[in-house]
C-alpha cells in the first residue's frame, strides 16, 4: 500500500526554523562568471539567504592614477582604453575633454560630434554586451549569441575607424588620430538599422520571459534616496527614479544639438535597470542618426592649438618649424597651463570622472580617475543581504560593473 | 549655489574661486558640518567623488578633495580640505557612498578619518607596508613581502618592483641640451641596479 504525505508550505518553513542560526561563509569569486572580472565576495549565509556581502575589490588595481603622473597627457590615453575596457572609446573621449577643458580649448564642430558618434557606438556595445551577459546569469543564453552578433559588427567599424577593435585609443588631447574613413558613416547608418531589430528581439525573448521576470522582478529594488546616498550614476541611478543625465544636464561636446529622451525607472529594482539599458540602446541609435544627418565639415582638431596637438605629418617632414613643434610635443608633451579641473561624462556605466590637478607643464601633477563601477559596487552590502544567493548573479548582472575601471 | 549664506554660516571658509566650478578651501574640523548643510540646505545630494591629495611641498602635506553634485541644480561644488596630523573627520555617515572612497584615500595616502567605520585598505592587500600613491613612493614600486605567507615559505617569492628601463619617456623641460627624454622614476637603470 501506497502512503501519500502532503507537504505543505508550513512544514518546510517550520523546517527551515530548526535550521537557523546556523551560519557559513562563502566566498564567491574572484573568478566566477557572474563577477565579470576579478571580484570576490565574501558572503555570510544563512541557509540560502545571505546575510552579510563584503566585496574584495583590487585584484586588478595597476595603478593607473600613479602611471599618470609620470607620462605626458597623450602617453596616458592608450591607459584610459584599459578603464572600462567594454567602452574604450567613450573613456578616450571622456579623459581627452578633462584635459582640454583645463587647457581652456574649444575643439571644432566636426571633432565634437565624430566625438559624439564614438561615444554613443561605445554605449551601445557596452550595452550589448551588459544584457547579453545579464541575460546569461539569469539563465537565457541565446540573448546573448543576439547581442555578440551585433557587437561584432561594431568592432569591425571600430578597427576601420582607430585601426584597433578593443584598445582603440582614438582621441588626442586637442583633437583625434585621424578624420572618419570614407563611406564610414554611411556604414555605421546600417549599422543602426540592424542593431534596432536585435534590440527587438531580445525584447521579444526577454521582456514578458516568465524565468527572467522572476529572476529580476523585484529583486534588490534600489531607492531614490538610497541610490542618491551611495552616489550611483548613469543607468543604475536612472532606473532608480532619478531623472538626471550629464549629456542632457551638463551637455559636453554638443550633445545640446541632438534630441534624445532619458528613459528612467520607478522601482529601482533588476527588471527596471534591464529595461533603462534597453530603451537606452535605441536612444543612442536616435542620436546616432542625427550626428550623421548633420555631421559638419571642417577641421577635425584644433589647429591653433600648437603647443597641444601634433602638426600635420606632411609638414613634419618638410618644414622646420612643425619638425620642431613636433619634437617638442612628443617629448615634452602637450603644454597644459597650471590649474584644476573636474570633469565627469555621462559614460555606459556611470560617470566616469577626472580630476586633474596641473602645476603646468606636459605631466600633470594628480590625475585622479573616477570610475562609476567603484561606486555602483560599494552599494552591495546595503542592497544583498536579504536575498538568495541565486539573486547575487541577477543583482551583479543588473549593476553591469566593470573591474577595469573600479580597480584602475 | 548660495556662496555667500555658505561663508557666513561657516566664516572660516574661504572661497578660492575655481575655474570650472565654485572652489572652497574648508577648515577640516567643519568639514562634516558643511557637507551636512551642503546637503540639506543647498542640495547638493550627490557625492560625485572625494579622493585624497599629496600636495608634497604645503603644509600641511595631504588633504582631501570631495566633489559635490546638485543633481537638482545641475551644479558641482569643490571642498578642498587640508588634514590635521594626517586625519580628517569622516563623511561616510552624511554620504554612505564616501565610505569606500576614504578607504581608497586611506590605502593610497594614508590619511586617516575619524569615525570612519570599516578603515580597512581597500585596492592593495591589508599586510602591505605603504601608501603608494604618495609622491615619496616610487613608480616602481618597493619589494615587500608575499601576501601568502604559505607560498612564499615555500617558493620564497617576493612582491618585486617594476622592471622600468621601458619608460615612460619625457623630457624635463628646460635646455634642450640637458633635457634628454627619461624615464621620470629612476629608482632603478642601467648604471643602478636595483638593490
Amino acid at each position: 500500500m501506497k502512503t501519500t504525505k502532503e507537504i505543505s508550505l508550513g512544514d518546510i518553513a517550520a523546517r527551515s526554523e530548526e535550521l537557523r542560526g546556523e551560519s557559513m561563509t562563502l566566498n564567491m569569486g574572484p573568478s566566477h562568471p557572474a563577477t565579470h572580472g576579478v571580484l570576490r565576495l565574501s558572503l555570510e549565509l544563512d541557509g540560502d539567504t545571505v546575510t552579510k556581502c563584503d566585496p574584495v575589490i583590487g585584484y586588478l588595481h595597476r595603478g593607473d592614477e600613479k602611471i599618470a603622473e609620470n607620462m605626458t597627457y597623450n602617453q596616458f590615453v592608450p591607459y584610459t582604453d584599459r578603464l572600462d575596457y567594454l567602452a574604450p572609446l567613450a573613456n578616450n573621449v571622456a579623459y581627452a575633454i578633462a584635459v582640454e577643458k583645463l587647457a581652456g580649448l574649444k575643439m571644432p564642430e566636426r571633432c565634437e560630434a565624430i566625438r559624439v558618434v564614438c561615444c554613443e557606438m561605445a554605449r551601445i556595445s557596452s550595452h550589448l554586451l551588459g544584457l547579453g551577459v545579464y541575460a546569461m546569469d539569469t539563465g537565457a543564453w541565446t540573448v546573448f549569441m543576439y547581442t555578440f552578433t551585433e557587437r561584432e559588427k561594431l568592432y569591425t567599424l571600430f578597427e576601420e575607424l582607430t585601426g584597433a577593435r578593443f584598445t582603440t585609443s582614438y582621441t588626442r588631447i586637442g583633437g583625434l588620430t585621424r578624420d572618419l574613413p570614407e563611406g564610414w558613416l554611411q556604414r555605421v547608418e546600417t549599422f543602426c538599422d540592424g542593431v534596432l531589430k536585435t534590440i527587438d528581439e531580445v525584447d521579444r525573448l526577454l521582456t514578458r520571459n516568465g524565468i527572467f521576470l522572476e529572476r529580476t522582478e523585484g529583486i534588490a529594488p534600489i531607492s531614490k534616496e538610497l541610490a542618491l546616498a551611495y552616489g550611483l550614476t548613469g543607468p543604475n541611478l536612472r532606473a532608480s527614479g532619478v531623472a538626471f543625465d550629464l549629456r542632457k544636464d551638463k551637455p559636453y561636446s554638443g550633445y545640446e544639438k541632438y534630441d534624445f529622451d532619458i528613459p528612467v525607472g520607478t522601482k529601482g529594482d533588476c527588471f527596471d535597470r534591464y529595461l533603462v539599458r534597453m530603451e537606452e540602446v535605441r536612444q543612442s541609435v536616435r542620436i546616432l542618426r542625427q550626428v550623421i544627418k548633420t555631421m559638419p565639415g571642417g577641421a577635425w582638431y584644433a589647429e591653433d592649438a600648437k603647443k597641444i596637438f601634433l602638426p600635420p605629418k606632411a609638414k613634419i617632414m618638410t618644414k622646420m618649424e612643425e619638425l620642431i613643434q613636433n619634437f617638442m610635443l612628443v617629448t615634452e608633451g602637450p603644454q597644459i597651463p597650471a590649474g584644476e579641473i573636474y570633469f565627469e561624462a555621462e559614460n555606459p556605466k556611470g560617470s566616469l570622472g577626472f580630476y586633474i590637478v596641473s602645476n603646468g607643464g606636459g605631466v600633470p601633477y594628480r590625475l585622479r580617475i573616477h570610475g562609476p563601477s567603484f561606486v555602483s559596487l560599494s552599494i552591495l552590502p546595503a542592497i544583498v543581504p536579504g536575498n538568495f544567493l541565486t539573486d547575487i548573479s541577477s543583482i551583479l548582472g543588473s549593476l553591469d560593473f566593470v573591474m577595469g575601471e573600479c580597480d584602475r | 549655489m548660495d556662496v555667500l549664506a555658505l561663508t557666513q554660516k561657516f566664516p572660516q571658509t574661504q572661497n578660492l574661486a575655481g575655474q570650472d566650478m565654485t572652489t572652497f578651501a574648508v577648515n577640516s574640523t567643519e568639514l562634516a558640518d558643511i557637507v551636512k548643510y551642503l546637503r540639506d540646505e543647498q542640495s547638493f545630494d550627490l557625492l560625485a567623488d572625494l579622493c585624497g591629495m599629496d600636495w608634497k611641498d604645503r603644509t600641511p602635506q595631504f588633504g582631501v578633495v570631495i566633489h559635490l553634485l546638485s543633481t537638482k541644480n545641475r551644479e558641482y561644488v569643490r571642498l578642498h580640505a587640508p588634514c590635521v596630523d594626517d586625519t580628517v573627520p569622516t563623511i561616510s555617515d552624511i554620504h554612505p557612498g564616501a565610505n569606500w572612497h576614504e578607504r581608497e584615500a586611506y590605502d593610497m595616502f594614508g590619511i586617516k578619518f575619524v569615525g570612519h567605520p570599516d578603515p580597512r585598505r581597500i585596492l592593495m592587500w591589508e599586510a602591505y607596508p605603504y601608501h603608494p600613491l604618495r609622491k615619496d613612493f616610487p613608480l616602481a614600486g618597493i619589494e615587500v613581502p608575499f601576501p601568502a605567507a604559505d607560498v612564499a615559505a615555500v617558493t620564497g617569492q617576493t612582491v618585486e618592483p617594476a622592471p622600468m628601463m621601458g619608460g615612460p619617456f619625457v623630457s624635463s623641460g628646460g635646455l634642450m641640451s640637458g633635457a634628454e627624454p627619461q624615464a621620470l622614476d629612476q629608482s632603478w637603470n642601467e648604471e643602478k641596479p636595483k638593490s
